[in-house]
C-alpha cells in the first residue's frame, strides 16, 4: 500500500478540521483530528501515524510548544506546521521554524497532501 | 476599540475648529498687548521728561521776560532813593551843624542855599518854620517870610514823624516840585522845622537818562495813583490815572496784562523808600513769553514726532515678533499633527489586522466545507445534481477568494503601518547607524568606540525604527561633544531576556533641571535648532518594542543613554 498515509490533524477549529479530514478521506488518506494538545497526545499514544499536521495557533498550549513535546517523544514522526495568514501583529513574532516544514494558510489541499507524502517518505 | 475611537475623534475635531478661532484671537490679543507695552515703556518716560521740561522752561521763560524790567526798576529805584536821601541827609547835617541863629539869618541861609544848589542841585528854596507854623526865615526866589503853615498837612506830618517828603504839587510857585522837611527839637515842646523845596527836574532827569525805547514808558505815581511826573502813556504830571497800584513792598513787582488788541502790557512797580513815590515802568510788547512759546512749540513738535516714531517701532516690532511666534507655533502644531497622524495610522493598522484575522477564520471554514461539497459531488458515484453542485461550489470558491483578497490587502496594509518585530543583530545595526555619522565624526575628529560582546542573541525589533532610535541618540551625542571628543557604544546582554546598549559621550553633560524633562515632547535644549521631539519619539519607539530608555548625566563630564531591548526568546 504505497499510497496509504495515516495522518493526525491538530486544529482547534472543529468545523474546518472535520471537513478537512473527510476530504483527505476521499483521497485515500486515513486522517484523524484532535482539537487540542491533550486529545492529540492521547491519540498519538493509542494510534500510530505517519505524519502530524499541526496548526500553530491553538488555544492554551501553543502550537510551537506542542510541536516540541511531540518531537521529543516521537523523534521519528514528521510534523507539518500550518500558520495563520502571516504573523499576527499583536503576537510577538512567528519565527520561521527549521526544516521548511511550515505551510501558510489557506493551504491548498493538493499541496498539503504532496508535502505530507514527501515528508512521510523521507522517514 | 471602535466605540472609544468615535468620541475621541469628534473631540479632536471640535478642539481643532475652536483652536483656530482661539488662536487668531490669542495672536491679536498678544499683538495688541505687545504694541501697548512697548509703546508705554518708551512713551511714559518721554512724557514725564517733557512735562518736567515744560514747567521748568515755562518758569524760566517768565523770569527771563521780566528780567529787563526788573533790572530797570532796581537801578532806577536806587538812583532815585539816592537822590532824595542825599538831599535829606544834607539838610539833616545843616540842622546839626548850624545853630538856630545861624539858620535864622537870611544872608547865611541864602549862602547855604547857594552852596546846596551848587553842590547838589535841585534845591529851589530853604525856609525855617517855628513851632507855631510861622516861617521865620526864608531864602529863595519868593518872598515867603512870615507865611504861616500851621494848618497844612505837611507841617503836622513833620511834627509827628520828624522827617517828611511830600507828594509833587504845583502850589503857588506854579511848577511841579516837592518838599523835604525836617524837624529839630529845642526843648520839651519847642521845635523848629527846616523845609526845602526841590525841583521835580531832579527826578525827571533821572528818568530821561534811562533812554527808553518807544514802547517803554517810565514815570512816578503816588499811592493814590496820581502821576508825579509826566508820562508818555498816561499824560502830564498830577493827573490821576487808572492803574492798579500794588501794595507797599521793598521788592519790585511785575504784572503782565493782555490788551484788547492782542498785545501785552508788562508793568513793573518799585516803591521808593522814605518817599511817597512809586516808580513805574510800562512796556508794551507782544507776548512776553515769546521766547518760551517758541521753545514750547519746538518741544511739542519733537514730542509728537517721537511718539509717532515710538508707535511705529512698537507696531512693526510687535507685528514681526507675533508673526514669528505664530510661524513657530504652526510648525509645532504641524509636527504634533504628523506624530498624531502616524499614531492614528498605527491604530488603523491594528484594527485592519484584527478585522482580517476575524474574517479569515470563517472564510477558511467556508472554503474547506465547499471543498468537501465538491469532493462529495466528484467522488460519490451518482450524486444528484452533480453539475449544479460543482457550479455552486465554484461560485462559493470565487467569492471566498474575493474576500480573501480583501483580507490579504488589509493585512498587507497593517504590516506596513505597524512596528515590525524581527530578529535583529544589534552589533551590525549599530555599526551601520554609526557609519551614517562617520563623515561628521571624521571631520570633527570625534572617536566612536565600540564595545561588543563576543556573541549576542538577536534582539526583537523593527529595523527602521531601531535605526531611528540609535541615529537620534548618536547624533545627540555628536552635538554634545566638542571637536576631538569621544563616544563609546557598549552592547551587553543584561539577562536571559534583555540586551542593553549604552551610548556614552564625554561632552558637556545635561543639568538636573533639563534631565528631568528630556523625554518630554517639545522640550529642547538646542533652542531654535531642535524640535524637542527627537527623544520623545525615541522613547515611544523603545517602549513599543518592549524596551526601556534611561539617561544618566553629569555636567562637565558627559552623558549616557541606556537602551534595553528584548532578546529573541528560545524557540
Amino acid at each position: 500500500m504505497d499510497n496509504s498515509l495515516r495522518m493526525l490533524v491538530i486544529d482547534d477549529e472543529e468545523d474546518l478540521v472535520t471537513a478537512l479530514v473527510e476530504r483527505l478521506g476521499y483521497r485515500g488518506i486515513e486522517a484523524e483530528y484532535a482539537l487540542d494538545g491533550r486529545t492529540a497526545r492521547e491519540k498519538l499514544e493509542t494510534n500510530s501515524y505517519d505524519i502530524v499536521i499541526l496548526d500553530l495557533k491553538l488555544p492554551g498550549e501553543s502550537g510551537a510548544e506542542l510541536r516540541d513535546s511531540i518531537a521529543r517523544k516521537y523523534p521519528e514522526l514528521p510534523i507539518l506546521m500550518i500558520t495563520g495568514h502571516g504573523a499576527h501583529p499583536e503576537s510577538p513574532g512567528s519565527p520561521p521554524l527549521p526544516g521548511g516544514t511550515v505551510l501558510e494558510k489557506p493551504v491548498n489541499l493538493d499541496v498539503l497532501i504532496e508535502k505530507a507524502r514527501e515528508m512521510a517518505k523521507k522517514r | 476599540m471602535t466605540s472609544s475611537e468615535a468620541p475621541q475623534e469628534k473631540e479632536a475635531r471640535s478642539t481643532l475648529a475652536g483652536g483656530t478661532v482661539g488662536k487668531v484671537l490669542r495672536y491679536q490679543h498678544l499683538w495688541l498687548t505687545s504694541v501697548i507695552v512697548t509703546s508705554l515703556v518708551a512713551i511714559t518716560p518721554l512724557l514725564i521728561m517733557a512735562a518736567f521740561d515744560y514747567s521748568h522752561n515755562r518758569a524760566a521763560g517768565r523770569v527771563e521776560s521780566q528780567l529787563t524790567i526788573n533790572r530797570l526798576l532796581g537801578t532806577t529805584k536806587r538812583s532815585l532813593e539816592d537822590a532824595i536821601r542825599e538831599r535829606r541827609e544834607v539838610l539833616s547835617l545843616l540842622l546839626i551843624e548850624r545853630s538856630h541863629s545861624e539858620l535864622t539869618q537870611k544872608a547865611a541861609l541864602s549862602r547855604t542855599l547857594a552852596h546846596l544848589q551848587d553842590t547838589f542841585g535841585g534845591f529851589v528854596d530853604l525856609g525855617l518854620i517855628d513851632s507855631g507854623g510861622k516861617q521865620i526865615a526864608y531864602a529863595g526866589p519868593f518872598d515867603l517870610k512870615g507865611k504861616n503853615y500851621k494848618d497844612q498837612d505837611w507841617f503836622h506830618a513833620t511834627r509827628l514823624k520828624g522827617v517828611y517828603v511830600s507828594d509833587v504839587f504845583k502850589g503857588f510857585r506854579n511848577f511841579p516840585h516837592f518838599v523835604i522837611a525836617l524837624q529839630k527839637k529845642k526843648g520839651a515842646d519847642d521845635f523848629f522845622i527846616l523845609r526845602a523845596t526841590l525841583d521835580m527836574e531832579l527826578i525827571n532827569r533821572r528818568i530821561y537818562d534811562l533812554n527808553l525805547d518807544r514802547d517803554t514808558d517810565a514815570f512816578i505815581i503816588n499811592q493814590d495813583g496820581v502821576l508825579q511826573t509826566d508820562s508818555a502813556l498816561y499824560g502830564a504830571a498830577l493827573t490821576r490815572i487808572d492803574i492798579r497800584v500794588p501794595s507797599r513792598s521793598r521788592s519790585t513787582d511785575v504784572v503782565d496784562e493782555r490788551l484788547q488788541d492782542g498785545s501785552w502790557l508788562t508793568s513793573g512797580f518799585a516803591y521808593i523808600e522814605d518817599a511817597p513815590y512809586i516808580f513805574v515802568v510800562v512796556k508794551r510788547q507782544r507776548n512776553p513769553l515769546w521766547v518760551w512759546l517758541g521753545h514750547r512749540s519746538t518741544m511739542f513738535w519733537f514730542l509728537g514726532a517721537s511718539i509717532i516714531v515710538i508707535l511705529a517701532v512698537g507696531f512693526f516690532s510687535s507685528t514681526w515678533i507675533v508673526k514669528r511666534l505664530g510661524k513657530a507655533d504652526a510648525e509645532r502644531a504641524r509636527e504634533l499633527h504628523d506624530l498624531e497622524y502616524t499614531n492614528k495610522l498605527a491604530t488603523i493598522g491594528r484594527m485592519a489586522a484584527t478585522v482580517a484575522h476575524e474574517i479569515n477564520n470563517p472564510l477558511a471554514i467556508i472554503e474547506e466545507n465547499a471543498g468537501l461539497l465538491k469532493d462529495m459531488a466528484t467522488f460519490s458515484a451518482g450524486h444528484p445534481q452533480k453539475e449544479k453542485t460543482l457550479k455552486l461550489v465554484e461560485l462559493i470558491h470565487k467569492s471566498v477568494a474575493r474576500c480573501s483578497d480583501v483580507t490579504h490587502r488589509l493585512l498587507g496594509f497593517a504590516k506596513r503601518m505597524d512596528i515590525q518585530r524581527e530578529p535583529i543583530a544589534l552589533d551590525k545595526l549599530l555599526e551601520e547607524v554609526a557609519s551614517f555619522q562617520k563623515t561628521e565624526a571624521l571631520h570633527r575628529n570625534i572617536k566612536i568606540d565600540f564595545a561588543l560582546p563576543d556573541s549576542l542573541p538577536p534582539v526583537i525589533g523593527d529595523r527602521g525604527k531601531l535605526q531611528q532610535v540609535f541615529l537620534n541618540i548618536i547624533s545627540n551625542a555628536l552635538s554634545a561633544v566638542d571637536d576631538g571628543g569621544r563616544i563609546q557604544i557598549e552592547v551587553a546582554q543584561l539577562d536571559a531576556t534583555h540586551a542593553s546598549v549604552m551610548v556614552t559621550d564625554n561632552g558637556s553633560g545635561i543639568g538636573q533641571k533639563d534631565l528631568k524633562h528630556i523625554f518630554e515632547p517639545f522640550y529642547s535644549t538646542k533652542g531654535e535648532f531642535g524640535t524637542g521631539l527627537g527623544l520623545s519619539i525615541t522613547r515611544d519607539i523603545v517602549t513599543k518594542l518592549g524596551g526601556t530608555i534611561e539617561v544618566q548625566s553629569e555636567v562637565g563630564s558627559g552623558t549616557s543613554f541606556i537602551v534595553t531591548l528584548p532578546i529573541q526568546g528560545k524557540v
